[in-house]
């Protein structure tokens, strides 16, 4: 076969880019699709080389989505890799720059669509960088308790699709179990279970609805006890950690040069959490841990998302006890659109109503980026405004997509059944990788 | 940003340099600058401006000083936007590649921002920051920017046989015809 031989060769000072940070040959394989389908098979090559091109997915049921891995295999061992994106590329950040800052919100929700109210946080702080604007205090605990909850629903998910990927069924029974009184925790909040649209330049969209801490108290009565079930059937069942001890494993100098982040740069050791590192929203006033993993391996990454549950429900708990009153939008009539009632009686409002949902507001010149910590890393939001009502760019550092960089060197030298389990635990979606 | 007590030192410094050696270039004076190249701050971050002959080494000073992860590279298409936030030392063009780094230790984020003309090429960050090997071919795949020394210089979201770079502003976004009713049909 015509594949082209990586140098044997191991002398530290040729490598380049990646291998020379791993201090090894690049488990990278770099291979179009068309030198892939022009590669022949001859009689020679099937006794003597034994190694061998497979696809895996798109639609495979453990690769989360569409996405494609294009493996060189010798037996059942995966040598080199190369996951191959773009089946869900709808081109969000061209429709971005049709919407206006109002609309923008509706569109990247959509990227990560398992814990949507991140991308919407991490683009109204950008907008409102922009706008050189405050929001009321209220809003902004509102909008920490919203996006915790949010972390605690994809993780939870997390711990499903796991459980499912690796044979653990009861698992993923459990976690959709979990997830469910969330959604409609979310339902009743924003309206949807999905897809919100609920964090907006200036603030949140509606204030939480009546008893809406006992709802919170009641769940966090439930999951408590239920997380300490999980301790005991995954923890300690010798199966799973067989499965995930040991596999796909990473160190922090490799996970900082590939720009991973998130769980899996935490697993290696590295306690790296905007969060706490560069605080935004008011993480600054409550307490909470981050768990950090020493092996930097399947299970790390597997057991501080269940450890990061937990410091939610934490940090829950502190909102509802300091959630302060107040107004849960700013007040800047030319933000955020008047209540219904005041159009009827005043002249003004009803312009401003009218200026908002049909033109937008004017966002002054310049460009920002701003970042908060999604359940998969750094989510960035990147906006070049031109003084126009849309964003003349918008762009949206997505953590799975930097992350996904990092499969082929946690697969190398695995079993194909490792892949699976290394797949899930680097837990891509694939809405947000592909945009 | 923390970064503002050295960016003030870095400054004092220039004016001392620039005032002795040359009085009548009024810009210049003005003009912050950090790492050796034009600098700025917009909205609250630190953003740095190298040509493209000073982009590598820039990088490499970049992560001596500890700023150790490549955490976002993206292009821009200025086709149809004049800036007015660029120092006046620096050429504009059409396109903009956008590097944002982050240095753990010292909890600072940085940006650099370096004009590439149409048709024109800039190194590849791949060798001193590997994490840039899939964002550099997204630039690439929108915008038609290349890389010069990446490895797998490819399509990434697009598929391999796509014609054009869908992010430029000259790339028609396309539109579906609304059909109402009782309207005419085509046929």
């Amino acid at each position: 076969m015509a594949i082209a031989e990586s140098s044997a060769d191991s002398d530290p000072s040729i490598l380049v880019g990646a291998s020379r940070v791993m201090g090894r040959d690049n488990a990278v394989l770099r291979l179009s699709e068309a030198e892939a389908a022009a590669m022949t098979l001859t009689p020679e090559d099937e006794f003597g080389d034994q190694k061998m091109i497979i696809n895996m997915g798109p639609s495979h049921p453990s690769t989360h989505g569409v996405l494609r891995l294009m493996l060189e295999m010798e037996g059942e061992t995966v040598l080199r890799s190369k996951p191959i994106i773009g089946y869900l590329h709808t081109g969000m950040e061209k429709t971005g720059e049709q919407l206006t800052y109002l609309q923008g919100c509706t569109n990247v929700t959509r990227m990560d669509y398992s814990s949507p109210l991140f991308t919407e946080l991490a683009f109204s702080l950008a907008v409102e960088n922009l706008l050189g604007m405050e929001i009321p205090e209220r809003a902004t605990w509102i909008r920490m308790m919203m996006t915790e909850l949010n972390r605690m629903a994809s993780h939870m998910l997390f711990m499903a699709t796991n459980g499912m990927d690796l044979g653990a069924v009861s698992m993923m029974i459990y976690g959709w179990r979990e997830r469910e009184p969330l959604l409609r925790f979310f339902e009743k909040v924003t309206g949807l279970r999905m897809n919100h649209n609920y964090i907006r330049p200036g603030g949140v969209a509606a204030d939480l609805p009546d008893g809406w801490q006992q709802d919170l108290l009641d769940y966090l009565d439930l999951i408590t006890p239920r997380l300490e079930e999980y301790h005991i059937l995954m923890n300690g069942q010798p199966i799973w950690r067989d499965r995930l001890q040991g596999v796909g494993v990473m160190n922090e100098a490799e996970c900082l040069a590939l720009g991973t982040t998130g769980p899996l740069l935490r697993s290696t050791g590295s306690s790296w959490d905007l969060r706490r590192d560069m605080p935004y929203l008011a993480y600054d006033q409550v307490d909470f841990d981050i768990p950090v993993g020493n092996y930097g391996d399947c299970f790390d990454r597997y057991a501080i998302r269940l450890a990061e549950i937990e410091e939610s429900m934490r940090i829950v708990r502190q909102c509802i006890d300091k959630m302060p009153s107040g107004d849960y939008r700013a007040q800047d009539k030319k933000v955020t659109p008047p209540p219904r009632a005041r159009i009827d009686e005043s002249m003004e409002a009803l312009i401003h109503h009218f200026k908002i949902f049909t033109e937008g507001y004017k966002v002054p010149e310049g460009e920002t980026y701003a970042a908060v910590e999604s359940p998969r890393g750094e989510l960035g939001v990147y906006i070049v405004s031109d003084g126009s009502s849309t964003p003349y760019r918008m762009h949206v550092r997505a953590p799975s997509f930097v992350n996904l960089q990092t499969l082929p060197h946690l697969m190398e030298n695995g079993l194909l059944a490792d892949a699976v389990a290394v797949i899930s635990s680097v837990d891509p979606i694939m809405g947000e990788v592909d945009r | 940003m923390a970064g503002s007590d050295e960016t003030t030192e870095t400054e004092t410094e220039v004016e001392e340099t620039t005032e002795a050696v040359e009085t009548d270039d009024e810009a210049s004076i003005d003009e912050e600058q950090l790492y050796g190249v034009p600098a700025a701050s917009a909205f609250g971050q630190m953003v740095l401006f190298p040509d493209t002959e000073s982009y590598l080494d820039l990088f490499s000073e970049l992560q001596g000083d500890g700023f150790q992860q490549v955490i976002d590279l993206c292009g821009v298409d200025y086709l149809n936007h004049e800036r007015s936030d660029l120092p006046a030392s620096v050429i504009a063009e059409r396109f903009e590649v956008v590097v944002n780094l982050i240095s753990h230790a010292r909890r600072e984020r940085i940006r650099v921002r370096v004009q590439v003309a149409d048709g024109a090429s800039i190194p590849s960050l791949f060798d001193q920051f590997p994490g840039t090997e899939a964002m550099e071919r997204e630039a690439f795949d929108m915008f038609g920017i290349t890389f010069e020394g990446h490895p797998d210089h490819s399509r990434i979201l697009m598929p391999e046989t796509w014609e054009g770079f869908p992010l430029r502003k000259d790339f028609d976004i396309g539109r579906i015809p609304v059909q109402f009713k009782d309207a005419p049909g085509q046929r």
